[in-house]
Formats: structure tokens, C-alpha cells, sequence
């Protein structure tokens, strides 16, 4: 201190001034290396985020690039026009190019595709960023600036196959309904059907009818993953995990009388009934479940802790964001300590206030077949220039684990019981060997009771390759009407196919 | 075609800004300024070559005349404003001064893309404030005595800060700015430098540890009326200028050790005290939660820099406007939106050199309150850029501050300007009395018989200097001349420079010198 410092006291000051300098550069490098790290790595998925305004000016500079399904087909491009013209369509030397955009595919594709011109959803909202941006010949960029024409924007290559794609979308005929497939090791969408349908060509002449029709039965809505169903049986797969989990030793002595329906011991009020009244006599835990016996299974949910359940069930992604960049609805599940018996009997069959979207069925599927591991959805496999080279390949997807290896492997037997003995019998006589679980959800629909069919499952049973989830709206069960359509979906991924 | 000359000059201005960050650094490295001449007419030919570039943009792309006229006026100022910093101020830090003018120019240039009405603004404003600024060095040099001052600055100070807080009026939940005939501007844009003056020249002259506590207490009446004025991020500025002040005055470690807890226990209380600091954490941690509201900034921002990417989408073919006051707290976001992050970088790495040069001119400065002027005003503007950067790209939360010569805003600009030019004053009266040092050593080297070293000691002996020899100064030629000094300050600086430097009495006394860059200077005279 002071104006006279010692000799080293100076010294010392000066030292400690350049210390300071030191500290403020190593913050600064901090900061300058979170820049970089930001804009090299970081900042890629929230470019196409809607609240960026920025992508429309981009819209002035690149043609948007096309989507492209994995096996190589075009699913949506944009055709700019030969000539100039003015804005109502006359030829007009001093006008602009016109661009379409085009979806060969039509319906088969307009949920997961998605629209770029009334708003963006699907593929088109996900992709944005990388639709908008050109990496072609820098030459030809430059030739274009000169002669202020756009450039080709990027394709992006979409795991979505087109064959598998119409074959799903085409084996629901006219119902109403859901089909996606996943491969369980990688969780690339092998295909995303959903029905109603739309035509993406047209929607913005058709955009008042598809808003205002309810009788079309909302055909801008992606029921793989923003649909909510009642899951029916099943619902079995987590009930029989949950007791599983419970009884870790002896789940195998669980035994069970079947005589075609359950009634609650402290409140005969309470019964549930095996589906058309079949009797399925003694089962254990194996037998319930590729019976699909409710009997059985109302008794387990008489039995489970109500709490553990719950929990099994936020591990199980239930009340959660789905890990899928699109847009999904939360699956609901509502089961706490004060749950009355009669609850839980209805929640065990997949009955009561539990709903999930078909996206959950077959994450969970796929988990069960890639033994507990879920391998989180993804649609995007690459970007690619215009001029076919690669820009960038999306990771593989992030895993997480949703059960144990071995609760993986015996529910994964249940499911090929359901094939071998059980419900989903339609697949037995294929030539690979499935599993999976049925489910026809009874709900009311304007004061008449319908049934939802479901199947969600996987195959081959040794070496999964695909795993599917179909929801089929006011079929008849399961079995007859969910299960037929799987096995077309599979039959082509594991047949036709090569 | 034009967006094909946007494109070229977008590429070409990304080359001539890294090259200008060079010799930044370079300039750092080279102990004598006289050598480093020339690099700095270099740096500044950059500047106008840029300036010219990016102007022509805005006059094809906006295409009025008046944008060609305002170009021509500011290439006027800026040769202007330096031809005669250099000629009024032969020993001027020519790095600084380049790096004011850069500073202004890229300032200047976002402001006119962004609105050309208030780039008007701004460059009146420059004017004002550099035509003024220009005699504070004289006025340090021959009139005042700051030092006496220190009691008048902080009752200054105190009294500004108090006056913002009873009747300042509210911005973004912090009462920052009074209103004086429709004339607004920000107090503690003035009080960050006075705070600064007596502080440090109340630790220059402190005794005791009672001395000590009496000016802690100062400051902490400066940053207790901040914070009632809720303007944390200016409280901050001060709290860290003051922390490094008292520490460099005692070298002790310990009072940086209590103030960085009372910083986390500072920190901690706004958090549960401040509903705008929460705020501004919850932006921080996820603005995606609430992108419509408390977010919508922040996002903004990252989408522009983001979006830009490295290398700009050239200028005009973004759209920073979407920002919300872009051009003042997020015009970093503005600059690496449409010049690109590797522009933002530069500039950055800009800021950090002139942070580099005024700590270095405190490493000068014989005169300890000059020296604990020159570190204070230092950490002030390296905090400031760091809030205003880190802010913009969510390394911290924002906190609103401005990047000084950049930003849009009267009381910002006038700030920095004087806080520039008391750094200069202090490096020019320091240049000024080693070359009277060096004349009186040279007269009596030429006059008397030279002796080798033995002779510069009685020639120091003669000024009245009764250290020890010129040896003792550790000041060896070989140091110097290493040309990447910048690389490694310890090197140079390191205990076995400074070894036995001496302490030559009042160090403002005319005859005594310490200054290494006078030892070089003279020992090459001598042919040593």
C-alpha cells in the first residue's frame, strides 16, 4: 500500500497483474469455446424451431430440397416451373418461376411427410433447417448468385420405406387406424401409416373442408404418435412386468382358475369377464398372458402395490415426452396408493383411465425385443447436397434402458406364446417366428360400444428385425383384425423384401 | 449481383478482421511501440478498407445517397480522430486508439443496417465525445491532481448512484437512467469511472488496515445503492473492479478469497430477492420452457448467431431486427448473425487485447494509484464485454449491459471514450517522463565520460535516484527481444526479471525511472 512499496512489493504487484490477466483470458477462451462449440455442434436441431424466423428468408435464396425415402423414392420435392409467369399462371417473360410442391406418394405419406405450405409439421417441420440450406457446387452457387437464380437446396433421406410404408397404409383399408414399425436395434421408422388420411398435393385448397368436417374424423392428425387408445390387453405387458418385478423368485408359481370371469372377494359388484366369455381353466403367469385370460389378470391387478405400479410406469415412459422429434401426445396413467380395487381390476386389462398412442406400443415392443434396451425413434438417416454428396449423417440414436435384460427376454417368451399358442394365432403358420400381444379395447363411441384392435410385437423372435404396433379402429378383436395387418408388414420386411 | 458482392465482401472482411486480431496480438508482443509503427498503420488501413466495403453494401442495398455522404463523414472523423491523437500525443498507445476505431466502425456499421436513424444518432455522439475526450490526457498531465480528488469522486459517486435511485426511472425491472430536460442518461455509466478514481486513490494512500476498511466501505455503499436500484449487472462490474484493485494494492490472495464468497452469498440473495434475476436464471437454464415470454430474447439471439454460423449470411440477408433490443444489449448477436461468429470472435479477442494493453500499461505505471486507476478501469471493461457476450450466446445469464464502442447508447459511448482516455493520459505521462528520463541519461552519458554501466548508476545517482545499479533492474536486453512475448507474459515478467526492481521514491518525480521500456530504449542508445 502506500506510494513508497517496497522493491517487492512492486514486483509482487505485478506479478499478481499479470496473474489477472491470465484469469481473464482463460475466461475468455471459456467463453469463445463455448461459441464455437455452440454454433459447430450445437445449434443444428433448433435452426428449423418454429420461433426462427430466419428460415423464410432463406426461402428467397434455395429452392427447398426434397425428401427421400430410404429405398431411394422421391416423397415430397418442389418443381419450379420452365418459364416465368405472373401470379395467376399467364406466361409472362418479366415474371417469376413458380414453385409446387409435390408428394407423388399422396395420402400414403401425409402425416409423417407432413406440409411446408399451410405451416409445417412432420418430416417437412423436422427437416426444415437442412431443406433450406444449400451444399452444392460452390461454383454453381456462385454462377446463380450471378445470374439470381435460387439453388437447389439439400435432400434429406428419410428411414422411412416406401414399400413397407404403403403396404401398412394400404392393409388398413378403410378402417381408421395406426401402423408404425421401427427397427428395434437401431429405432429407425421403417414406416408411420395413419388413417384418415389426407393429400399433401392439395391441402391448401382442401384446408377448409379437413379443418371443418368433423365427419372426416380428423385426418391431419398422426395417430402413430399423437393418436391416445385405450390399450386393452395390451396393458398385460406392463402387469405382467410390474408383477414380475414383485415376485422376482417364484412369478412362475403364480396360478390362476379361469371359469371365464374374476370377481373381486370383498365386493361381488366387482367382476370382469373373459373376452366373449371364454373359460381358460388353470394358467400360471405364461398361459394368463398368451390367453390373454382377464380373469387372471384383474386378480394381479387386486395384487400389485399401487405405488410400484405407478413407478413402473414412469420407467416405462407413461406421463412423459416421448423421445421422438415429431410431434406426440404424452401417454396417460393414473394409478396412485388411493386407487380403488375396481380401478386397478380395469387398469390390469387395459380398461380404465390408461391411454397410450401406438408410438409407445411399439417403443415398448422394441425395447422388449432389443433386450430392455430402448433405441430412441429417429427419421432422419442423412442430409445429402443436391448433387448427391453426403453432409452430414444423423447419429445413431440415444439409448436408453427401460428394463432388465432378463425381464426383457421372459416377457419377450410371453409374446411368442401369444404367436405360438395364444391370441395372435394368425401368425403362426409364417415363415419367421413373431411375438407379440393382442388387445381389442372396448370404448363407447357416441353411446355405442366399438372395439379398438391392437397388436404390438416383434420379429423374429431370436434376431429382431422389426417391431410394429397397429391400432385399428372399431375392428373386431385383435386377433382377427390388428394381427393380419402386422403380419403383412412383416411378411415384406422379412420375405418379400430381399 | 448484389448479393454476390454481399457474399465476396463477406469473405474478405472475414479475412481482414482475423488478419487485424493478428497484429492485435502482435502489437502485445513488440516492447517498443516505435517498432510496432508500422503494424499499426496496417491495422488501421484494415479498418478502412472494411469500412469501405461494408458501406458500398449499404449504399447498393438500401441505394440513397445520404448512406454514401454519411460513409464519406465518417472516414473523415476516423482520419481525423486519429491523425490528430497521434500528433497532439506523440507517446499515444496507438493499439488502443486503432482499437477505439475499430470498435466504432463495426458499431457504426451494424447501426446502419439496423437503423439508419440512430446511427446518426451514435456518430453525432462520437464526435461529441472523442472532440472532448481528446484533452483529457492534457488536462490529467498539466492541471489536475486526481488523486487529491479520491473524497470529492466518491461522494460524487454515492450521490449520482442515490439521486438514480429516488428519482430514476424503471427499464426492464432495474432503475437505471434519470431525465434531465428530456436529455436521459445512464449514472453509472460515469459513476463505474469516479468509483474507480477514488477508490483507487483512497488504496493509494491507505496506511492502515483501518484505511482499508474505510474505503471497502465506500464501495460497498456504491454497490449497495446498485443494488437497491436493482441494476445488478453494473453492481457486479464494480464489485469484481474492486475485488482485483484491493487485491493488486495488498497482494493478498485472502481478500480475493472473501470477496468471491461474499460474491456467491451476493449471488445466491439476489437470486431469492430479485423476481428479474430469476428471470433472467430461468431464461438462462431453459429458454425453450417459456420461448414466448422470459425466453423469447435469448432464443432470438442464439437463432441469429446460430443461423449465421461461421462465416455471416452476409450483410442485409438476415434478420437481426427480430431481437429485441438488438442494437444495444445483443448487437454481438446482430454482428455474428450477418459478419459471422468468426467476425463476433475477432471482436471479442479484440476486446480482450485492449483489456491486455491497459493492464499492461498498469505493469507501467510507477505511481501506484496510476497503476490502481489503470487495472480498475480495466476489469471494469473486460467484466462488461464478458457480461455483454456471454450474455448473448447463454455462456451466463444476461444481465443487460452494453459492449462498449459498439453498442447503441449516448451514456455507453461517453463512458468508454473517457475511460480510453484516462488510460492514454496515464501511458502517455508515463512515455513522456521516460523520454525526459532518457534525455537526462543520454546528456549525461554524451557529456561526461562514458564508463560503461558503472556510469548510468551515478547517472541515476545525480537524478537524485539512489537505488541500486543498473543491473538490479533485471531488465536483460535478451528478454525484449524475444518477439513472441505475448505468449508467455511470465516469461518477461516473471521473479527473475523483477528482481531487485527497485523502488525509486516517488516514482512521479521527474528523474526517477522504472519503466522497462525506458531500460531498453536507453541500454540500445548506449550500445549496450
Amino acid at each position: 500500500m502506500k506510494n513508497k512499496k517496497s522493491r517487492s512489493g512492486i514486483r509482487k504487484t505485478n506479478r499478481n497483474i499479470i496473474r489477472v490477466i491470465y484469469f481473464f483470458s482463460f475466461l475468455f477462451f471459456g467463453m469463445i469455446g463455448y461459441m464455437v462449440y455452440f454454433i459447430g455442434w450445437g445449434s443444428d436441431d433448433l435452426m428449423g424451431n418454429a420461433y426462427n424466423p430466419r428460415m423464410e428468408v432463406f426461402n428467397e435464396r434455395f429452392v427447398r430440397g426434397a425428401i427421400i425415402s430410404s429405398d431411394g423414392q422421391v416423397l415430397a420435392r418442389t418443381i419450379v416451373s420452365d418459364t416465368r409467369k405472373n401470379s395467376d399462371g399467364t406466361e409472362n417473360p418479366e415474371g417469376a418461376y413458380t414453385e409446387t410442391r409435390e408428394y407423388p406418394y399422396g395420402k400414403t405419406f401425409a402425416q409423417a411427410v407432413g406440409y411446408s405450405t399451410k405451416g409445417k409439421t412432420g418430416i417437412e417441420s423436422l427437416a426444415n433447417f437442412y431443406l433450406m440450406e444449400s451444399n452444392s457446387n460452390p461454383v454453381i452457387q456462385v454462377v446463380n448468385e450471378i445470374t439470381e437464380t435460387k439453388s437447389q437446396g439439400d435432400n434429406v433421406i428419410t428411414t422411412l420405406d416406401s414399400e413397407l410404408q404403403k403396404i401398412a397404409y394400404e392393409a388398413l383399408e378403410d378402417h381408421n387406424g395406426a401402423v408404425i414399425a421401427v427397427d428395434p436395434k437401431t429405432g429407425e421408422v421403417l414406416a408411420m401409416a395413419s388413417k384418415p388420411s389426407f393429400d399433401p398435393n392439395t391441402i391448401v385448397e382442401d384446408w377448409d373442408s379437413i379443418v371443418n368436417d368433423e365427419s372426416a374424423g380428423a385426418p391431419l392428425l398422426n395417430r402413430c404418435t399423437q393418436g391416445l387408445y385405450a390399450p386393452g390387453s395390451t396393458f398385460k405387458i406392463v402387469m405382467a412386468l410390474e408383477y414380475m418385478r414383485e415376485h422376482p423368485n417364484d412369478y412362475q408359481n403364480f396360478t390362476f382358475n379361469c371359469d371365464g370371469e374374476y370377481r373381486d372377494v370383498s365386493n361381488s359388484d366387482y367382476v370382469v369377464h373373459c373376452y366373449s366369455g371364454e373359460v381358460h381353466g388353470a394358467e400360471d403367469l405364461h398361459t394368463a398372458f398368451a390367453y390373454s385370460c382377464n380373469s387372471a389378470f384383474a386378480k394381479i391387478g387386486t395384487m400389485v402395490n399401487r405405488t410400484k405400479l405407478a413407478e413402473t410406469a414412469e420407467q416405462l415412459l407413461f406421463n412423459q415426452e416421448l423421445p421422438i422429434a415429431i410431434a406426440s401426445s404424452k401417454s396417460r396413467f393414473n394409478v396412485t396408493e388411493d386407487s380403488g380395487t375396481w380401478t386397478m381390476m380395469q387398469t390390469a386389462i387395459g380398461q380404465g383411465e390408461t391411454m397410450m398412442s401406438p408410438l409407445h406400443e411399439v417403443i415398448l415392443a422394441s425395447a422388449i425385443a432389443n433386450r430392455g434396451v430402448l433405441a430412441e425413434p429417429k427419421l432422419l438417416k442423412q442430409v445429402q447436397s443436391s448433387d448427391g454428396k453426403i453432409i452430414k449423417v444423423f447419429e445413431d440414436s440415444e439409448t436408453r434402458q427401460l428394463m432388465t435384460e432378463n425381464e426383457a427376454s421372459v416377457l419377450a417368451s410371453f409374446m411368442r406364446s401369444v404367436v405360438s399358442d395364444g391370441t395372435a394365432s394368425k401368425l403362426r403358420d409364417a415363415g419367421y417366428a413373431a411375438a407379440g400381444k393382442t388387445g381389442s379395447a372396448e370404448v363407447s363411441k357416441n353411446g355405442e360400444t366399438i372395439t379398438n384392435a391392437w397388436f404390438t410385437g416383434f420379429a423374429p423372435y431370436d434376431d429382431p428385425e422389426i417391431a410394429v404396433c397397429v391400432v385399428v379402429e372399431e375392428g373386431e378383436t385383435g386377433g382377427r383384425t390388428a394381427v393380419p395387418i402386422a403380419r403383412k408388414v412383416f411378411d415384406y420386411w422379412l420375405t418379400e423384401k430381399n | 449481383m448484389i448479393n454476390l458482392y454481399i457474399t465476396a465482401t463477406k469473405y474478405i472482411q472475414l479475412l481482414l478482421i482475423a488478419l487485424y486480431t493478428y497484429c492485435n496480438f502482435r502489437f502485445l508482443s513488440i516492447p517498443d511501440q516505435d517498432d510496432a509503427n508500422p503494424l499499426c498503420d496496417w491495422q488501421l488501413r484494415i479498418i478502412l478498407l472494411v469500412h469501405f466495403l461494408m458501406n458500398l453494401t449499404v449504399f447498393l442495398k438500401t441505394g440513397e445517397v445520404s448512406a454514401l455522404i454519411f460513409y464519406v463523414l465518417q472516414l473523415i472523423f476516423f482520419i481525423l480522430y486519429t491523425y490528430f491523437s497521434v500528433r497532439l500525443y506523440r507517446n499515444i498507445n496507438r493499439l488502443l486508439l486503432n482499437n477505439t476505431v475499430f470498435l466504432l466502425a463495426y458499431g457504426l456499421i451494424t447501426l446502419e443496417r439496423l437503423d439508419m436513424g440512430k446511427a446518426i444518432k451514435q456518430f453525432v455522439i462520437v464526435i461529441g465525445a472523442a472532440a472532448v475526450t481528446l484533452v483529457i490526457p492534457y488536462i490529467i498531465d498539466k492541471v489536475w491532481d486526481l488523486k487529491r480528488w479520491r473524497y470529492h469522486f466518491a461522494a460524487f459517486g454515492i450521490l449520482m448512484q442515490g439521486i438514480v435511485f429516488v428519482i430514476g426511472a424503471t427499464s426492464y425491472g432495474a432503475k437505471m437512467s434519470i431525465s434531465i430536460g428530456g436529455f436521459t442518461f445512464q449514472a453509472s455509466e460515469v459513476v463505474k469511472i469516479t468509483f474507480v478514481l477514488a477508490t483507487a486513490g483512497m488504496l493509494s494512500q491507505a496506511e492502515s488496515f483501518r484505511d482499508i476498511v474505510i474505503t471497502s466501505l465506500v464501495a460497498g455503499a456504491h454497490m449497495l445503492i446498485l443494488v437497491m436500484c436493482k441494476d445488478l449487472g453494473s453492481a457486479l462490474i464494480f464489485f469484481v473492479a474492486y475485488l482485483v484493485v484491493l487485491f493488486i494494492a495488498t497482494n493478498r490472495v485472502f481478500y480475493l478469497m472473501l470477496g468471491n464468497i461474499g460474491m456467491c452469498l451476493a449471488a445466491v440473495f439476489s437470486y431469492f430477492s430479485f423476481s428479474h434475476v430469476r428471470t433472467r436464471v430461468f431464461a438462462w437454464i431453459d429458454p425453450w420452457a417459456d420461448i414466448d415470454n422470459k425466453g423469447y430474447q435469448i432464443t432470438q439471439s442464439l437463432f441469429a448467431i446460430g443461423t449465421g454460423g461461421f462465416a455471416g449470411l452476409g450483410l442485409y440477408q438476415g434478420l437481426p431486427n427480430k431481437i429485441p433490443i438488438v442494437e444495444k444489449d445483443f448487437i454481438i448477436s446482430a454482428i455474428s448473425e450477418e459478419m459471422g461468429a468468426v467476425t463476433a470472435i475477432c471482436i471479442t479477442l479484440v476486446c480482450l487485447g485492449c483489456f491486455m494493453q491497459m493492464m499492461v500499461i498498469g505493469t507501467y505505471m510507477e505511481d501506484s494509484f496510476y497503476k490502481y486507476v489503470s487495472v480498475g478501469l480495466a476489469i471494469e471493461y473486460i467484466v462488461q464485454v464478458f457480461l455483454t457476450i456471454g450474455g448473448a450466446i447463454k455462456f451466463i445469464p444476461s444481465t443487460g449491459v452494453t459492449l462498449p464502442f459498439v453498442s447503441y447508447g449516448g451514456s455507453s459511448l461517453v463512458s468508454a471514450f473517457i475511460v480510453f482516455a484516462i488510460i492514454q493520459a496515464l501511458y502517455i505521462i508515463q512515455g513522456n517522463e521516460d523520454e525526459a528520463d532518457e534525455r537526462a541519461a543520454y546528456d549525461n552519458v554524451s557529456g561526461g565520460a562514458y564508463d560503461g554501466p558503472e556510469y548510468i548508476e551515478s547517472g541515476y545517482a545525480e537524478d537524485g535516484y539512489d537505488g541500486a545499479g543498473y543491473e538490479d533492474y533485471g531488465f536483460d536486453d535478451a528478454d525484449y527481444d524475444e518477439p513472441d512475448h505475448d505468449a508467455d507474459y511470465d516469461a518477461d515478467y516473471d521473479d527473475a526479471d523483477y528482481e531487485d526492481y527497485d523502488e525509486p521514491g516517488n516514482m512521479r518525480g521527474k528523474g526517477a525511472s522504472g519503466s522497462y521500456r525506458n531500460e531498453r530504449i536507453r541500454a540500445e542508445d548506449l550500445g549496450l
